[in-house]
Parts: structure tokens; C-alpha cells; sequence
């Protein structure tokens, strides 16, 4: 598959100080969905900006479909759709004024109806966009992006602060672009998100790239598909504990997190009767038990020993 | 979904027609700027037209102490032939001076002394003064002066020399910087602190075409904004227009841009509105004080004249009122309009040296 965008050794310092990239690498192929998935501050509205050509790096090369933004600024333009992450439209234009706007600047955009009826906004169109609930002001976004009929698709947290109702119908949306062959990029801190989205991520954690590749890899990559999560009854669990509960068949990490430990573990039903079995000979019992599918977070958790939500 | 089925060709200009139409209906349907780009100059207009119309009423107001011979210095006023030019009152010491120190009273002719007047007035007070010396004037003949020679009294209060006349030109030209400054240094602020200005950059629209609409939206309005101010006058004070529209367009206009590319050079910058207000009100404030827009800037010392000679406002409002009130042609202008054309060109040129899109 030809690459659509790789950037190499990024490095982005603000003003002599603050490092927000240090080195970052990433390509991402044509027609696949990639996130960057990291905490807030991790810098991935910094990479995504760089990429989209808005932001000039300390160092290090970008490369759009071929093309750099230092000589091909003008195409590269026609081929790329943003939304960025928080952008505040003209309150008093309608809808359909704003799409319209947004298609002047393009030599060949799509019709505006088109993109009204793909972004589910028909019924809206001459409202002004001030009217809008906020899960509509983040479909007009994407359409100011997509009137364009881009060959890149960049988000930068294109859910954050929307209800789930709303955030499923911008999922089917992006699914819907990348179905027809577009490229997409985005960042987000939801790891539902990242699974439902995206063929492959990078985890991004002080301006690095910590991980890479498809949801599945990263979490197979823990060990195990499996978490087993249990507080004991009473007592918290010692140090001591930690190395008796890594002991136990299939397990392939342990970590405490405030009275809870989770197991990683590649087969539960081996896991569970030995650890019951452990308790009850200490003659101890359980508070909870709970067991899950392993997910990005804990691949994160892993990763960094923090969880994504923490600042 | 029909993808790559290019069924839209945009021209050249497209995006500047849209950006403009943009800015028109965004002000359009924004009831603040219709009330201060619009009728704002015109309640100004209407509020200092009547303050300091011209009237015989805008007589002096004298108070009379009551007391001996008050009312006889009563009689011989009303007597003079001047009579018309006074309100006399005859009130209290108490409340005549009251009355002066609250600007009730211009003059108070004093009581009690034998047969001489004795005034009280206050010299650094100009209708004090005046109302002194019309009083004075109006005692001795009154009392039976005769004036050694002779005079003839020829008025002017045609249109054309009046304050309104005077002050119409000078708010068309306050109004014209205060819209060029806020519509366009405002705008840009607000739109750099909603980050739409790196949304715009984000997409192939030409920087040029986006500050051409933002300019070009500045000349609409100042069609308007000169149009309704100047067809009031007329209507509402009798003013005479003598320059071409025309020439008071072209004067309107290149008034209009090079405000417009002072806001632009103000707002250049700031990332913030708060910031931006500041800065634009520091631009603003010696304009308002020193070119001319309520009284003229001769009063101002000898010394800072060249300054105020320099301002754009002042050129502006110079050449508003040479092209409204005396109808010069625009070739006798020339170096007013190069005053302000270096202004707005230094200032663009500044304004995209500096300019922070993101």
C-alpha cells in the first residue's frame, strides 16, 4: 500500500523551551484510519498541526502523499480536509452559507447538498450555526472538511465533549469516508475510540511515539487478551501479595491501582479457581471480581504506569 | 456517495465573492454594528445639531440682586435696544450666586451701590464675559450713550458656516476611522481567537483574497455609513453639499481603507479581544482629542500643530470639510489624500510583515 503520510524524526520546541515533540515517526498508509491516541499535553494536536502544514516544525521531514508543504503548499491544500480541534464558525451564517464559504476556496468542491445530506445536516441548513446543539457544530466541521472531496481526512479530537449519540453518527462518518477510499487521521483520548475507529495507532506520550500498530497487536502484545480484576475483603493487599498473585497460571502482568489488582491473563478459566483457590487457604474473601476483555487503556496503563485520563 | 465527480468549477474570484458576502451578512444580521456604524453618528448628529443650533434664545442670562434700584436696572435693560438679548431674573444674592456658579447665570449685576453698576462675572468664562459686555453695552445706551460711530451690523448664519456645518464632516470622519479600526481590527482578533483564521489557512483560500474582503466590506459600508450622515444634514439642517459625490466618495474611501489597514496593523498580533480593544482605543485616542471632530484643532498651541497636521484624521477630516462645505476640487487636495494613502500603505505593509494567522 503507498504511504499517504510519514514524518520523520519530528521535533517541535516551543519558543526555546518547551519540548511538545521529540522525535517522532510515523506512516501512515492510503486508505487506512490511524490515530494518535495519548493523554491530553502528550503532544498530538502539536504532530497533527505540523502535518497539516499549520505549524512549522523545530525539525524533521513531512511528507504528504509525495508531496512537502514547502513546495506543494497549493495542492497539498486541495487534497487535505481539517477540523481542528476547536474551531468557533460564524455564528450568524447559516449552514448552509458556512459549507458554501468553505467550498469558494476549493477549484472543484463537492455540491453543498450532497454534503449536507452526508453529514445528516439537511434539516438544519438555514439555521444559523449559533442555533446548533454541539454534536451538529462538530458535523459541520467535518463538513467544512469533506465539501472539498479531500484525499485526507485530518481530526483532531473529533468527539471530545459530545454525547454518545452524536459520537456514533460521526463514526459512521468517517467509516463512511475511508470506505470510499480516503485516508484518515486523528487524534482522540477515547480508547473506544481508537478500537472502534482506527486500523492502526500510535500511542504518544511526551511528544513520542511509546507504541504502534493495530489495536489488536498492541493489546496482544500485553500477553494476554484478559483481565481479571479483584479486591480482597478487609485487608488491602501487601507487597508480598503482588509476586504470590504473578504466580498464578496463565498470568502475564501484575498492577494494583488503589485496592483493585488486575491480572493480565492469557486463559481466565485456569486463572480464576487457583486465585480463589489461594484466598481461601489464607482464609480471606473476595470483595469483587470482575473479568474483561483487555483494552488500549490497559496497554496505556502498561505503557506508562498512568491511565490516559490523568493530566 | 458519488465520490470524484467534480460537478462545481469555482473561478478565480470565487472565494473573495464569498468572503465579502460573508462579512456583509454576518454585519447584516449583527444589531449592535447597525446601531453604532449607523445610527449612532446620526443621534450624535442630532443631539449636538440642537445643542448648539442657532437661536436668538441662545441669549445671556443675567441675574439681578433684588434690592434697591434692582428694579429700575430691571426697566432700563428691557428698555435698550439689545433687550432681546437678555433673560434678566431678579432673584436673592443667595440664589444668584448659586445659580452662577451652576452656569444658570452668565452675569450677576450687583445692588445697593449708588449710582454706578457693579457686575460680578467670571473672565475665564467666555459667555460670562460676553454677557458682561452686552449688559455694559446695553446699560450706557440705555441710559442715553451716544456712540461717537457709526456702525453696521451685517450676520452670517447661512448654511455652510454653522457649528452643524462644521461638525457633520468631522463625524462622518470619527465615524469612518471608528468602523475602520473596530471592523476590521476587531474582526480579525475575534476571528483569531475562535481559531478560524487556522481553519481559513487550512484550506487553499489566498491570504490576499480574505484581507481584499475585509477591505472591500469596509467600502460598502462607507457608501452607506457617508450616504445616510450627509442626506441627513441635509434633510434635518439644511446643509449644503457643495463638493461632487464623487470627490466625497473618493474621499470617503480612501479614508475608509487606510483606517481599515490601521486595524489591520492594530490587530496584526493581539490574540486576545481584550488586548485588541486596548490597543485599538490607544490608536484611537489622540485622533479624537486633537483632529478636529468637535471644535477645531487651532485651538491647540502653535507647537503641536505639525503633529495634528499628521494624523489621519485630521487630513481626512480637512478634506471632508474643504470637499463638503467649500466644494474644492479634489486636485487642491492632493496632499491630504497622500497624507493618508502613506498611512494606509506603511500600515499594510507593516500590517503582512507582522500578520499571525494562527
Amino acid at each position: 500500500m503507498p504511504i499517504a503520510i510519514q514524518c520523520r524524526d519530528l521535533r517541535k520546541t516551543y519558543e526555546g523551551k518547551v519540548e511538545a515533540v521529540r522525535g517522532l515517526n510515523l506512516e501512515i498508509h492510503a486508505g487506512e484510519c490511524f490515530g494518535l491516541l495519548g493523554p491530553n499535553g502528550a503532544g498530538k494536536t502539536t504532530t497533527i498541526e505540523i502535518l497539516e502544514g499549520l505549524l512549522a516544525p523545530t525539525s524533521g521531514d513531512v511528507s504528504i502523499l509525495g508531496c512537502n508543504w514547502h513546495d506543494n503548499e497549493r495542492e497539498l491544500r486541495e487534497w487535505l480536509g481539517i477540523s481542528l480541534q476547536e474551531t468557533r464558525l460564524s455564528e450568524k451564517l447559516s449552514v448552509r452559507e458556512t459549507i458554501d464559504l468553505f467550498a469558494s476556496f476549493y477549484r472543484q468542491p463537492r455540491p453543498t447538498d450532497e454534503v449536507l445530506d452526508q453529514l445528516q445536516l439537511t434539516e438544519k441548513a438555514n439555521s444559523w450555526v449559533g442555533k446548533l446543539s454541539g454534536g451538529q457544530r462538530q458535523r459541520l466541521a467535518v463538513a467544512t472538511a469533506l465539501v472539498s472531496n479531500p484525499k485526507v481526512l485530518f481530526l483532531d479530537e473529533p468527539t471530545t465533549g459530545l454525547d454518545p449519540q452524536s459520537r456514533r453518527q460521526l463514526w459512521e462518518i468517517i467509516g463512511a469516508f475511508q470506505q470510499r477510499g480516503g485516508t484518515v487521521l486523528l487524534t482522540t483520548h477515547y480508547m473506544d475510540e481508537a478500537e472502534r475507529l482506527c486500523d492502526r495507532l500510535a500511542i504518544v506520550d511526551h511528544g513520542k511515539v511509546i507504541a504502534d500498530g493495530s489495536p489488536a497487536e498492541l493489546i496482544e502484545r500485553l500477553g494476554g487478551h484478559h483481565v481479571v480484576e479483584f479486591a480482597v475483603k478487609g485487608n488491602r493487599s501487601r507487597a508480598g501479595d503482588i509476586q504470590v498473585w504473578g504466580t498464578l497460571p496463565t498470568v502475564e502482568s501484575v498492577r494494583e491501582d488503589d485496592g483493585i489488582v488486575a491480572l493480565t491473563v492469557k486463559e481466565p478459566h485456569l486463572t480464576i479457581p487457583a486465585l480463589l483457590d489461594v484466598i481461601a487457604r489464607a482464609h480471606q474473601s473476595l470483595e469483587r471480581l470482575t473479568t474483561r476483555q483487555a483494552s488500549l487503556e490497559d496497554v496505556f496503563v502498561r505503557l506508562t504506569g498512568r491511565h490516559l485520563r490523568e493530566q | 456517495m458519488p465520490a470524484n465527480r467534480p460537478v462545481r468549477q469555482n473561478s478565480r474570484w470565487a472565494g473573495y465573492w464569498h468572503l465579502l458576502m460573508a462579512r456583509m451578512l454576518e454585519l447584516k444580521r449583527e444589531p449592535e454594528v447597525v446601531f453604532w456604524v449607523f445610527l449612532f453618528p446620526l443621534l450624535l448628529a442630532l443631539g449636538l445639531g440642537i445643542a448648539f443650533r442657532n437661536k436668538p434664545g441662545n441669549a445671556a442670562s443675567v441675574a439681578i440682586v433684588a434690592g434697591t434700584g434692582a428694579e429700575q436696572k430691571q426697566a432700563m435693560l428691557s428698555r435698550s435696544p439689545q433687550h432681546e438679548m437678555f433673560k434678566v431674573n431678579v432673584v436673592d444674592a443667595a440664589t444668584a450666586h448659586k445659580g452662577f456658579r451652576l452656569g444658570k447665570y452668565d452675569v450677576i449685576v450687583m445692588t445697593g451701590s449708588s449710582d454706578g453698576i457693579e457686575y460680578e462675572y467670571d473672565p475665564a468664562r467666555p459667555e460670562s464675559v460676553l454677557a458682561r459686555v452686552e449688559i455694559e453695552d446695553a446699560m450706557q445706551s440705555a441710559a442715553g450713550r451716544k456712540d461717537v460711530l457709526s456702525t453696521k451690523l451685517v450676520t452670517s448664519s447661512e448654511p455652510g458656516s454653522r457649528y452643524i456645518d462644521f461638525l457633520i464632516p468631522g463625524l462622518l470622519g470619527m465615524n469612518l476611522m471608528n468602523s475602520g479600526m473596530w471592523g476590521v481590527g476587531f474582526a480579525l482578533v475575534d476571528m483569531r481567537q475562535r481559531k478560524l483564521l487556522k481553519r481559513f489557512v487550512g484550506t487553499p483560500m489566498r491570504r490576499g483574497d480574505f484581507l481584499l474582503a475585509l477591505m472591500s466590506s469596509r467600502l460598502v459600508l462607507m457608501v452607506i455609513e457617508v450616504g445616510l450622515l450627509l442626506t441627513f444634514g441635509v434633510i434635518a439642517f439644511h446643509m449644503r453639499v457643495l463638493g461632487s459625490v464623487f470627490s466625497i466618495a473618493l474621499i470617503g474611501g480612501i479614508g475608509a481603507v487606510t483606517f481599515g489597514c490601521v486595524g489591520l496593523l492594530t490587530a496584526s498580533r493581539a490574540q486576545k479581544i481584550e488586548s485588541a480593544s486596548g490597543l485599538i482605543n490607544l490608536v484611537m485616542m489622540p485622533m479624537w482629542i486633537f483632529s478636529g471632530v468637535f471644535f477645531s484643532y487651532e485651538r491647540f498651541p502653535q507647537v503641536v500643530q505639525p503633529f495634528i497636521r499628521a494624523l489621519p484624521l485630521t487630513v481626512l477630516n480637512d478634506a471632508l470639510r474643504a470637499s463638503i462645505l467649500e466644494g474644492t476640487p479634489l486636485l487642491h487636495q492632493w496632499n491630504r489624500l497622500l497624507v493618508m494613502g502613506i498611512w494606509g500603505v506603511v500600515s499594510f505593509a507593516l500590517a503582512l510583515k507582522w500578520f499571525r494567522w494562527t
